[in-house]
């Protein structure tokens, strides 16, 4: 039916009926489009989430040999540096940086660490003894540091990733059921009002016809009535019946013709 | 989502942590201090004696505040007494990671992220 479902507040006339056909036509592209965008975001979605399984594992190791190595300095120092360090901390050695990376129309951040040159807080560390282990034991907390960077990376496109397959997902779903069932009611009312139309019309026409048909058959009734009546009036009296006939026929015979003024 | 110019600067790490990681952590390299007027410093040590509030304090200045830090890291059993701050948080910048410590072993039943992923799976 044409009033049941939700649909647009449109005249129902010819043209926006066009209006709805090509915006039909949009939609089932740009829902064929999304779907096919949210397909493509999903797979890397599961890539990243099974790597981020991965690479917690893999920190968890790492982090349990660098807090060894840490033990080993203090051993080897001979008591705790944590607040000599914390101290001697001044700029950052070890930054990140962030690169990006398109997917499918997505900006995806990755982080990359580097070094930067020249600056050591941590001269001083382990100059009385220990310094062997302090050295091992930085190399092992950067390449640690490494890998949290790795998953920091990987937990920052999974978290955007996840956000963006949402919303797209949600258009996905707002087209499917609300826009094109919508338009489809659009264009089925409009089609509806406008048989409706054609046919009111049609029966127009119709009654028109009929009408003319029933006062040419009144008229004709009426003539041949007439004729026949006349033609009794004829048999009985000829004389009468040819000079009312003769009258208006012969124009000729007519006397004089009224002047014509304009 | 984060605009693009709002990761350009973020080149620091941070760290919430127990004194090894930290330790370990800041001998990698990443400590960093700012400049004199305010002396910030990008790490925060915590033992048993520093209250929830100054976690909660350092937390936020890592992730709103600061405009420099692009992964801030955190010990899992602190995080765990902060627990509701770092669930609910779902920034993507700066991205919180948790770190086991030398006394915890790391638990993944733990991490939110983790949760998500396995909640995402149907696990």
């Amino acid at each position: 039916m044409s009033g049941a479902g939700d649909r647009e507040a449109v005249f129902p006339t010819r043209q926006s009926l066009g209006i709805m056909k090509a915006k039909l036509k949009g939609a089932e592209t740009g829902h064929s489009l999304l779907k096919r965008k949210s397909e493509a975001l999903t797979k890397r979605f599961r890539d990243i989430t099974r790597r981020i399984d991965e690479a917690k594992r893999k920190m968890g190791r790492v982090m349990q040999i660098a807090s060894l190595s840490l033990a080993e300095v203090t051993y080897a120092v001979g008591g705790n540096i944590g607040y000599q360090i914390q101290e001697s901390a001044k700029s950052a050695r070890f930054r990140i940086r962030a690169k990006q990376e398109n997917v499918s129309g997505v900006l995806l951040p990755a982080f990359e660490s580097y070094l930067t040159e020249g600056n050591n807080d941590f001269a001083m560390t382990g100059l009385g003894k220990g310094g062997q282990q302090v050295q091992r034991c930085r190399e092992t907390y950067a390449r640690a540091v490494e890998a949290l960077v790795e998953l920091a990376s990987l937990q920052t496109a999974f978290v955007i990733l996840d956000e963006v397959i949402k919303v797209v997902n949600r258009r996905v779903n707002a087209i499917e059921h609300v826009i094109i069932p919508r338009t489809e009611n659009t264009i089925k009312y409009i089609n509806s009002e406008l048989d409706e139309l054609d046919r009111e019309e049609f029966y127009r026409l119709k009654k028109v016809a009929n009408k003319k048909q029933r006062d040419t058959a009144a008229a004709d009734a009426e003539m041949k009535k007439r004729k026949e009546e006349s033609e009794e009036k004829g048999e009985e009296n000829v004389a009468p019946e040819a000079e009312d006939s003769a009258g208006p026929t012969d124009l000729l015979a007519a006397a004089e013709d009224e002047d014509v003024i304009f | 989502m984060a605009s693009q110019a709002d990761y350009r600067d973020r080149q620091f790490l941070a760290v919430i942590g127990d004194e090894d990681s930290v330790t370990g952590l800041l001998l990698a390299g990443i400590g960093h201090v700012t400049a004199p007027p305010d002396n910030q410093k990008n790490f925060l040590v915590v033992d048993a004696k520093t209250d929830t509030a100054s976690i909660e304090a350092a937390f936020e200045r890592f992730t709103t505040e600061r405009k420099d830090i692009g992964i801030v890291l955190i010990n899992q059993h602190i995080a765990d007494r902060i627990r509701n701050r770092v669930d609910t948080y779902t920034q993507a910048f700066p991205t919180i990671l948790e770190i086991p410590s030398k006394d915890h072993p790391y638990d993944p039943e733990k991490d939110s992220v983790l949760r998500r992923v396995r909640r995402l799976f149907g696990e």
